[in-house]
C-alpha cells in the first residue's frame, strides 16, 4: 500500500513540476501512437469498407483473420518488424531500426486490424440499413463507401479510440523495434518498464497513472469534439 | 392487360415515357410475385397501382426502378433499360432512409451523388426545402423529424434534380392523417410541375384522391388498368369491385 | 457550408502530425548505436557518462540496452556501430570471428551474491562464490537465475560448473529462471526472497532490494571486466567507423577513464578504471 501513495505523491511531483524528462517521454508516445492510429486509420477505413462492400470468394474467411488479427500479440509484431529492419534483414538499407519510424510501423501494424475489422462491421450495418436508398439515387461503389464510413463517423471513431488506446498501451513492440534510447525512442511504457526493472516501483507507478489520465484525457477530448460536431453540423 | 385509351396530350421531355412492360413476371423460389404482367403508360397523368396488401406492388415498383431484375420479360423506359436510367427518376419508400445528418445535409448528398458541382448545390438545396415547406427544419438532425416531417424530406430529395418521373411506395402507409395531407398535397404540387407520378397504394381513399389512372394488381397480376374516373364508377373485374366495396378479397 | 473549412483543417492536422513523426527520425547530430547491457544502462552509467562525451565531441550515442547475448547478436547483424559488454570470451569470439576490430578494455566492476536475510543456505559473509552456489544447492534454498544468455549469467553458470552442480538438469524447483534482465531479475528475487548473483553496480542503485543483503562478495572469479569493441566497418560498410572509434578513444582516455573511476552510485564507486596505454584526445 506504501507503493501505491508513493506513486500517486511521485506522479504529481512530476506534474507539477513541468519535469522536462517527463514532457519529452509524454510528447514521443503521442507523436508515435498518433501517428500510428493516423496510418492505421488511412489504411484500415477504406479496407475495413471495401470488404464490407464487396464480394469476392474467400470473403467470409478473410473477415475471419482480419478479426483475429485484432488480437496480434506486440511483442511478436515487433520481433517480426524487428528481423525486417535490421540492417541483415530486407529492409535493412533504409536504417530503420531504432528509431520512431520503426515503432510507428510497428504500432500500424497493430492498429490497422483493429480499425479495418471495425470498420468493415459498422459499413456492414449501415449498408443493411441504406441500401435500397443508395441504389434508388444512382450511387456508384466509392461513393457509397464515403456515404457509409461518413455517416458511420461516431462508431468509427470509437474504433479509432480503441485503436489509439491499444498503441499508446503497448510495450513489446516498441521496446524491440524501438530499443528504449533515451532521448530519442524511449517512451511511457518502455520507461514505465525500465524503472520496473530498476526495482523504482513507485516512479514505475507513478509514470503508469499518468500514462492512464492521459488515454482517457484524449478519450475525452475526441468525445467531446465528436459530440460538439455532432450539435453544431449532425 | 388492358389497354389504355390515349388521351392525345403526352408531355415528356426526357425521352423516359414510355414505360412499357411485356409479359413481365419476377419468382422468388417457386412463388410468382409479379406474374405475366404488361402496360404501357404514355402521358404524365397521376398513375396509382392499387391492391391488397402482398398484392406484388412494391415488387412492382422496384422492377420498373431496375432495383430488382425481372425473371421474365422486358421492361423499358422510352426505350432504354431501367438500371440505365435510374438516376433520371426520384424514388420514395414508405420508410424514408434518413442519413445521419442534418435535413439540408441530406438533400445536399443527392446532389453530390449526381456530380452537382459545389456552388450548385446550394441553391438547389434551398429551392427544395422551400419547395417541401422545410426551410425551418433545415439544421435539424433527419432522424428526430416526425414520420410525416421525414417523408416530405423524402419527396424534396426526389423532386431535387427535376426527375421526368417519380415512382411513390406507399408513401403515407405509416402517417397519421395530418401529415398524409401534407405529403398528399406534395405529390399533387409535384405532378403539377410536369413529372409523371407512378404510386402504390392500398388505401382506396386516397387512391380516389390522387389517382388519375388505375392499375389494380392481385396476386402479382394486373387485372385491370383504366382511367380512375371509369374505374371507381364501376370496376370491371370482380375481385376489384369486392376490393373498392371494402370486401377482404383473397 | 463551413464543411469545407473543417476538412482543410483536419487535412493539415493530419499532414503535420505525420511530418512530426517522421522528423525524430532524421538525424541531426551526428549520432552512433551502442550495444550494451541492462546491468550497464540500470548502473546509471550512461546517464552521467553519455552526456559529456558528447559535449566533449558533438556525437550522440544511442545506447540499446538489451541482454550480453541479444547485444552481441545485434551487433553482429550490424544494427549498432559499437559493442559494449562484460564477457571476455564472447567478445574475444566476436573479434576472432571478424565482427569487430579490436576488443579495448575500459572498467571492471565485480559480482556479488544476494540473498534473504534469513540467509537459508548459510552462505553470509563468506567470500568463496563457488562454495556458496554448492551451500545454496544443496540447501534446496530458492535462486533466480537470469537464464538470458547474458553476461552475468554465462558467469552464473561457469560459477555453477566450478561447484561441481547442474541446477537444470534434474529440474530442480529451488532454482528459477526469469529469462530476464538483471533488474527484473532481482525484482523477481526479492519478491521470492531468493538468493541471486548480481553486478555491484546494479545492486546498488536498485530500489526494490526487500529483504536481501549482499551475502558472498570479493571472491577474485567475481571479477567482473567491460570490454568495447568497434563493429567491424569491413563487414557492414554502413557503419560510423569515425564516430564509433572517436568513442572508444573517448572512453579510454585519461578523460574518460577518470569519469569512470569518478562515478558513484550512494557515495560508493561503481566501475573502475582498466584502460591501459591509451591514446591522447583533445
Amino acid at each position: 500500500m506504501n507503493d501505491f501513495s508513493n506513486a500517486l505523491s511521485t506522479a504529481f511531483a512530476l506534474v507539477t513540476s513541468l519535469d522536462p524528462d517527463l514532457f519529452e517521454i509524454v510528447g514521443l508516445s503521442l507523436e508515435i501512437s498518433l501517428s500510428a492510429v493516423v496510418v492505421a486509420a488511412v489504411i484500415g477505413l477504406p479496407a475495413g469498407a471495401a470488404l464490407a462492400l464487396s464480394r469476392f470468394p474467400g470473403r467470409r474467411p478473410l473477415i475471419i483473420v482480419l478479426n483475429a488479427l485484432m488480437g496480434l500479440p506486440p511483442v511478436v509484431v515487433g520481433l517480426i518488424i524487428y528481423l525486417l529492419l535490421s540492417r541483415s534483414g530486407p529492409l535493412g538499407s533504409y536504417g530503420l531500426l531504432f528509431t520512431p519510424t520503426a515503432m510507428v510501423i510497428a504500432q500500424s501494424v497493430l492498429v490497422t486490424p483493429i480499425i479495418a475489422a471495425l470498420a468493415r462491421q459498422t459499413v456492414a450495418d449501415l449498408h443493411e440499413e441504406y441500401d435500397e436508398h443508395l441504389r434508388a439515387i444512382g450511387s456508384g461503389p466509392l461513393q457509397r463507401m464515403a456515404t457509409l464510413l461518413w455517416d458511420g463517423r461516431f462508431r468509427l471513431l470509437t474504433a479509432i479510440l480503441a485503436g489509439f488506446g491499444r498503441a499508446i498501451a503497448e510495450v513489446g513492440a516498441v521496446l524491440i523495434v524501438g530499443g528504449n534510447i533515451l532521448h530519442s525512442t524511449r517512451v511511457m511504457t518502455t520507461t514505465i518498464a525500465l524503472e520496473t526493472s530498476k526495482g523504482n516501483l513507485a516512479l514505475a507507478l507513478g509514470l503508469g497513472l499518468i500514462l492512464v489520465t492521459l488515454a482517457v484525457s484524449v478519450n475525452a477530448a475526441a468525445m467531446l469534439l465528436g459530440e460538439t460536431a455532432h450539435r453544431r453540423y449532425g | 392487360m388492358v389497354d389504355l385509351a390515349m388521351d392525345g396530350d403526352t408531355t415528356d421531355s426526357n425521352g423516359l415515357l414510355p414505360l412499357a412492360l411485356e409479359a413481365v413476371s419476377y419468382r422468388a423460389g417457386d412463388r410468382a410475385l409479379i406474374d405475366q404482367v404488361s402496360f404501357r403508360l404514355e402521358d404524365s397523368r397521376r398513375t396509382v397501382i392499387l391492391g391488397p396488401n402482398g398484392a406484388g406492388k412494391s415488387v412492382l415498383l422496384r422492377l420498373c426502378h431496375g432495383m430488382l431484375a425481372p425473371s421474365d420479360g422486358t421492361i423499358s423506359w422510352g426505350g432504354s433499360a431501367p438500371a440505365a436510367t435510374i438516376k433520371r427518376r426520384g424514388l420514395v419508400l414508405q420508410r424514408p432512409v434518413m442519413l445521419r445528418r442534418s435535413v439540408a445535409a441530406n438533400i445536399e448528398h443527392v446532389l453530390k451523388i449526381q456530380g452537382v458541382a459545389r456552388d450548385l448545390r446550394r441553391g438547389l438545396v434551398n429551392a427544395a426545402l422551400d419547395q417541401a415547406g422545410l426551410e425551418p427544419l433545415a439544421q435539424r438532425q433527419a432522424r428526430t423529424l416526425s414520420g410525416g416531417e421525414q417523408q416530405r424530406l423524402a419527396i424534396a430529395r426526389a423532386w431535387l434534380l427535376e426527375p421526368a418521373v417519380v415512382l411513390l411506395d406507399e408513401p403515407t402507409a405509416n402517417l397519421d392523417p395530418g401529415a398524409t395531407r401534407a405529403v398528399e398535397e406534395l405529390i399533387i404540387r409535384l405532378g403539377a410541375t410536369g413529372a409523371k407520378i407512378l404510386m402504390t397504394t392500398h388505401d382506396i381513399a386516397q387512391a380516389r384522391r390522387l389517382a388519375e389512372e388505375v392499375m389494380f394488381l392481385h396476386h402479382g397480376r394486373l387485372l385491370e388498368h383504366r382511367p380512375a374516373v371509369e374505374f371507381f364508377a364501376g370496376p370491371r373485374d370482380p375481385d376489384a369491385a369486392d376490393f373498392i366495396a371494402g370486401h377482404l378479397i383473397r | 457550408m463551413r464543411r469545407g473549412n473543417t476538412r482543410l483543417l483536419w487535412r493539415w492536422l493530419m499532414f503535420s502530425v505525420l511530418v512530426v513523426a517522421w522528423l525524430p527520425s532524421l538525424a541531426t547530430a551526428e549520432s552512433i548505436t551502442v550495444a550494451s547491457t541492462t546491468s550497464t544502462e540500470n548502473s546509471g552509467l550512461f546517464e552521467y557518462l553519455l552526456p559529456k562525451f558528447e559535449a566533449d565531441t558533438g556525437i550522440e550515442a544511442r545506447v540499446i540496452a538489451v541482454g550480453t547475448g541479444q547485444a552481441i547478436r545485434v551487433a553482429k547483424n550490424g544494427d549498432a556501430d559499437v559493442l559494449f559488454v562484460h564477457h571476455r570470451p564472447s567478445e574475444d569470439a566476436f573479434v576472432a570471428e571478424g565482427y569487430g576490430v579490436k576488443r579495448y578494455a575500459v572498467m571492471h566492476n565485480d559480482f556479488v551474491i544476494v540473498g534473504p536475510a534469513s540467509d537459508p543456505a548459510g552462505i553470509s559473509g563468506g567470500d568463496d562464490a563457488a562454495r556458496a552456489l554448492a551451500a545454496i544447492a544443496s540447501s534446496a534454498s530458492t535462486f533466480a537465475s537470469r537464464g538470458d544468455d547474458s553476461g552475468t549469467h554465462k558467469k552464473e553458470l561457469s560459477l555453477w560448473q566450478e561447484a561441481g552442480v547442474d541446477p537444470s538438469a534434474a529440474n530442480e524447483s529451488w532454482y528459477r529462471e526469469t529469462g530476464s534482465g538483471m533488474g527484473a531479475t532481482l525484482n523477481t528475487a526479492s519478491g521470492m526472497d531468493a538468493y541471486a548473483l548480481t553486478d555491484r553496480a546494479t545492486w546498488i542503485r536498485f530500489g526494490n532490494k526487500g529483504d536481501l543483503v549482499i551475502q558472498t562478495e570479493g571472491d577474485p572469479v567475481l571479477f567482473n571486466p567491460y570490454g568495447v569493441i568497434l563493429v567491424d566497418p569491413d563487414r557492414h560498410p554502413h557503419v560510423n567507423a569515425k564516430a564509433g572509434q572517436a568513442f572508444i578513444d573517448w572512453l579510454v582516455s585519461p578523460r574518460g577513464q577518470s569519469l569512470i573511476g569518478d562515478y558513484r552510485i550512494d557515495g560508493q564507486p561503481a566501475f573502475f578504471p582498466d584502460a591501459t596505454g591509451a591514446p591522447q584526445i583533445e
